[in-house]
């Protein structure tokens, strides 16, 4: 978190005032008893992709809600561009949201859906349909302009949800898992094009979403959520590579949690794909950590292959080694062969 | 084993209640219409006649109730409409559980006292030496009496309930993002409840509506207590109903005949589809 964090906001470090930037100071939400965020400090930088990750219940809707306006918060403050927003309702604030499940209105059409935040803010009739032809010809839907939105399909009435959000050119677009609701091979395919889009707009997106390969694959930074605070927030490689907490190394894919025997031994995190595997009677490399043990399962998953290992003093690790020539990986060890599992230094990242 | 036989034994009853006892005496009530009294021994006689039908808008008097009573039927549509959708917006989407219950115990408590206690009510809050009179006297003012009006808020009291649990259900089902959405696009609340809620909930208050509509066009013992002078189409049934039935019979078919003008114009709105 930001230095910030620890001392309270004085008048001289007022938040920056640059389009689509989104400065949240001590902001902290109770439902009742329930503290769904606390105290939370975040900066996010215009044009700026970031993900908010975390399991369902970990605080990040509520703070995107929060920067919506659809919440009010208990304390702190929020401000956008430079400017408090924090008592402003809604549907004053420069930014716009894709939901999750679209929330397209069903009693209008495709084009009157995408239209009507302009005709809201009084736009004439012949700029509307410009702009609404232009907008749905952006995300390549002119065809189902007449249409109603259930009888489209949930690919297309994604685009249109952030047609709809797109075409009032906010300073900050938050989009609230705007992709769970669609298959993978779908998934993958908008994820693309969402990340063509930010580039061609330019402005801010907040992106909440529990799935980790889309935080990865998307975002410039990850800003990990559990409990209701941000466990770590950094660009893709540092919260994958060095997580710095138990929580964000289980969070983000696989990972080796290693304790020392010794008491108040620290634990470490090791990625599979950077465990070291070789046979049992091979040399530790020098400055390697390394263990011997027993392959208890290898399991073929396509790219690669995973060797479960259980160590002679009785930890399991995971292994990953790429199927990248042949024969591959998975006909190197089999169940049951004696091999050697180790690590360099810089591989292994100690977490709290 | 016989698959009509069950379907045939399943449907005996209902079938008997649709076609045995309602169309049969609807289908009597019409015909009866046509038939004829003998002015002098006020005998009914089979037969086909246009004249009563002819009656009911030559008299002024039987023209001018007919006309009140859609008056009426309509002031108390309106007037169920315009409590519920913002009582129906506070409670699905302000109050608390607390005060939605208590409010949804409020609206329906009308449907559990019996229909005459409540026309018994209104009666001894309106009449002469009642509640409104009481209060209003020291401004000078009093009260509206036993009146037409009198009748519509009766109305209103008796048939609220059709009409605002029916929109209450259906405000509360929308979806809460739809409310974000527009929200979030720029729309204030006011904007939010005409271009969203409204179009949204319209098949709730056509299903309101058309009960608030039949029940009040249907209804004399109100009018009968706390209107005063005022009669409905009722009221002229009722006195007909022996003296002269077919007269009745054919005033017996104007509310139908609104009911019908109303549900077919209805329906070419599409409202009805999504109901």
């Amino acid at each position: 978190m930001r230095a910030s964090a620890q001392q309270a906001p004085s008048v001289s470090d007022s938040p920056r005032s640059l389009p689509g930037t989104v400065t949240l100071r001590q902001v902290a939400k109770r439902f009742g008893e329930f503290s769904a965020v606390e105290q939370l400090d975040l900066e996010v930088q215009p044009g700026e992709f970031l993900s908010m990750l975390g399991p369902s219940g970990s605080g990040k809707t509520t703070v995107l809600r929060m920067i919506a306006g659809f919440e009010t918060v208990t304390s702190g403050s929020i401000h956008l561009s430079g400017t408090d927003v924090t008592q402003t309702p809604p549907h004053s604030r420069p930014v716009n949201t894709v939901f999750q499940d679209y929330a397209l209105f069903p009693h209008l059409t495709i084009a009157e859906n995408v239209g009507y935040g302009l005709r809201v803010g009084g736009t004439n009739r012949t700029d509307r349909e410009a702009q609404v032809r232009a907008s749905l010809e952006q995300v390549r839907l002119s065809a189902v302009a007449d249409r109603l939105p259930h009888q489209l399909s949930g690919g297309q009435r994604q685009r249109i949800a952030l047609a709809r959000a797109l075409i009032m050119r906010p300073q900050v677009l938050l989009l609230d898992e705007p992709l769970g609701a669609l298959d993978k091979q779908l998934r993958e395919e908008m994820q693309i094009e969402l990340k063509q889009i930010q580039r061609e707009v330019g402005i801010t997106f907040i992106f909440v979403t529990h799935d980790q390969e889309e935080a990865l694959t998307l975002s410039d930074r990850v800003a990990v959520f559990n409990n209701g605070r941000i466990e770590q927030i950094g660009s893709a490689r540092e919260v994958y590579e060095f997580p710095k907490t138990e929580f964000v190394a289980r969070f983000l894919g696989l990972s080796n949690l290693i304790r020392g025997t010794e008491p108040g031994a620290e634990l470490v995190s090791v990625r599979p794909e950077r465990v070291r595997l070789s046979a049992a009677d091979t040399a530790a490399a020098p400055g390697e950590t390394s263990f011997l043990g027993t392959v208890a399962e290898a399991v073929y998953t396509g790219p690669t292959t995973r060797f479960l290992v259980d160590t002679e003093d009785g930890q399991r690790l995971t292994a990953e080694r790429a199927n990248d020539h042949h024969p591959s990986a998975e006909t190197a060890f089999g169940r049951g062969d004696r091999v050697r599992v180790g690590w360099t230094a810089d591989h292994a990242t100690r977490v709290a | 084993m016989n698959r009509r036989a069950h379907l045939g034994a399943l449907l005996a009853l209902p079938m008997f209640w649709l076609i045995g006892i309602y169309i049969f005496s609807l289908v009597m009530l019409l015909v009866t219409a046509f038939w004829i009294t003998d002015p002098f021994t006020s005998k009914v006689k089979p037969g086909f006649t246009l004249r009563n039908f002819e009656q009911i808008i030559a008299n002024p008097a039987y023209f001018s109730t007919s006309m009140r009573t859609l008056g009426i039927a309509l002031a108390v549509t309106i007037l169920c409409i315009l409590i519920s959708i913002p009582l129906g917006i506070f409670m699905a989407k302000v109050a608390g559980p607390k005060m939605r219950a208590l409010l949804a115990v409020a609206i329906t408590l009308p449907l559990w006292a019996g229909y005459l206690v409540k026309i018994l009510a209104m009666r001894i809050t309106f009449t002469e030496e009642g509640f409104f009179n009481w209060a209003l006297s020291p401004f000078g003012i009093s009260g509206p009496g036993f009146s037409a009006f009198t009748v519509v808020l009766t109305l209103t009291y008796l048939w609220l309930p059709y009409m605002a649990v029916p929109v209450y259900t259906a405000i509360r089902q929308l979806p809460p993002n739809l409310f974000d959405a527009s929200a979030d696009l720029g729309a204030g609340a006011w904007h939010t409840i005409r271009t969203v809620v409204l179009p949204l909930i319209r098949p709730a208050i056509i299903a309101g509506s058309i009960f608030t509509f039949s029940l009040s066009l249907g209804d004399y013992i109100v009018a009968k207590f706390v209107g005063g002078s005022t009669q409905m189409i009722g009221s002229i049934i009722a006195s007909n109903i022996n003296l002269n039935p077919p007269i009745a019979a054919a005033f017996a078919l104007v509310p139908i005949a609104f009911v019908v003008i109303y549900l077919v114009s209805v329906q070419r709105t599409g409202a009805l589809e999504r109901m």
